[in-house]
């Protein structure tokens, strides 16, 4: 049953070869969508280019559904895993600041990696600039997440519904937010395209 | 132009998102993890610092409990490991698509430098941004999500409402 790694089924050697393989599937599929391209990414705030959330909510969902199943079915106990604890005021504020960050830098800290590495110079400076502000918070840094700590909070437990019925509910939302953004982006560049559209592959 | 058709040529969004939800749930199953960007670039940070000032690291609390003596590396992770692969993987996709070349992603309406300098400021508030949330959008937002985590959803809705409420302010740089 998993997780294997932290029950010790797994020495750490193949935890971190399995690690690399993960990682290599991660950045095919991130790579092959078109996210070294910055304008791809933009593309979600302005309505030119969804690519974003599609392969965003598909990966969100897939894995959602996937977990809940084989944790349904015993083939591995999520408890055991990594599982984020909850922090409001922190989140919130990181928030709003890595959605600035997005809007201006154009890229996440992931996708800038498979843009420095494949020769983008945007992502290049990009990267450099996220090891600046990991060093500036770093100095900086002050333990304030004990006190403002929730714990491990289930969202489904939270507002108190099962966790079947939260997924279901969240993946009809993405279906629906699917065929709409697709509709605007059509409407959209067919009356007012962006220059240099044909370089988006849409 | 057979080149240059393959070079503008993606996958399709829901088949990526599919394989990237794969990779998820076998991070999870294998190794109790989700899959990170920012981790990796916390532990270069904190092995850069320990590098050239360990005694400062040792006493510091954002560093010390990574840097003790006798404590494995911090570049001995899950996370620098799975972003190796990330690299390996962008490079491999990059290389069979022809994408793999030196140049700068923009809008063709500004110039280089206004890209750069907007590149570099974005990724200071991702670095500052995602050590304070605990994560970016792949470990804080998508493995979050990924197990229902209440974490996961705060930062879906603060990183695109924000970047929506924002977006108006900087449409320059895009559009």
């Amino acid at each position: 049953m998993g997780p294997l790694f932290p029950q010790e089924l797994i020495s750490e050697t193949i935890n971190l070869l399995l690690a690399f393989f993960i990682g290599t599937g991660f950045g095919l599929a991130l790579e092959g969508a078109g996210f070294t391209n910055t304008r791809k990414l933009a593309g979600v705030f302005y309505g030119y280019d969804f690519v974003v959330l599609k392969v965003f909510f598909t990966a969100a969902l897939t894995a959602a559904i996937g977990l809940f199943l084989m944790n349904s079915y015993g083939l591995m106990d999520i408890k055991l895993t990594f599982y984020p604890q909850t922090f409001w005021i922190p989140t919130v504020v990181a928030g709003i600041i890595m959605a600035l960050g997005f809007v201006v830098g154009g890229f996440c800290p992931g996708t800038s990696v498979c843009a420095a590495a494949t020769g983008k110079i945007d992502g290049i400076v990009f990267v450099g600039g996220v090891l600046i502000g990991v060093l500036g918070y770093a100095f900086s840094y002050e333990t304030v997440f004990e006190k403002l700590s929730l714990g491990q909070v289930n969202i489904a437990e939270w507002i108190g519904i099962s966790n079947g019925l939260f997924i279901f509910i969240v993946t009809m939302v993405a279906v629906v937010a699917f065929v709409v953004v697709t509709k605007i982006q059509k409407a959209l560049n067919d009356k007012n395209p962006v220059a240099e559209i044909e370089n988006l592959g849409l | 132009m057979e080149e240059k058709s393959k070079q503008n040529h993606y996958w399709n969004p829901y088949l990526a998102g599919f394989v990237i939800g794969l990779m998820m749930i076998a991070a999870y199953y294998f190794s109790g993890e989700g899959l990170g960007g920012s981790g990796a670039f916390k532990s270069v940070a904190i092995a850069g610092v320990d590098a050239v000032a360990h005694n400062y690291a040792k006493d510091a609390a954002y560093f010390a409990p990574s840097v003790q003596e006798g404590a494995e590396s911090p570049l001995n992770s899950w996370l620098i490991f799975e972003v190796l692969g990330v690299i390996a993987g962008a490079v491999i996709s990059a290389a069979y698509f022809n994408r793999l070349s030196f140049n700068v992603g923009k809008s063709p309406k500004i110039t280089n430098k206004t890209r750069l300098i907007a590149a570099v400021f974005g990724g200071i508030l991702w670095g500052v941004g995602s050590q304070l949330g605990r994560g970016c959008t792949s470990g804080l937002i998508m493995s979050g999500m990924a197990v229902n985590a209440l974490s996961g959803y705060i930062g879906l809705i603060a990183v695109f409402g924000g970047g929506y409420a924002f977006a108006y302010f900087v449409r320059k740089l895009w559009i």
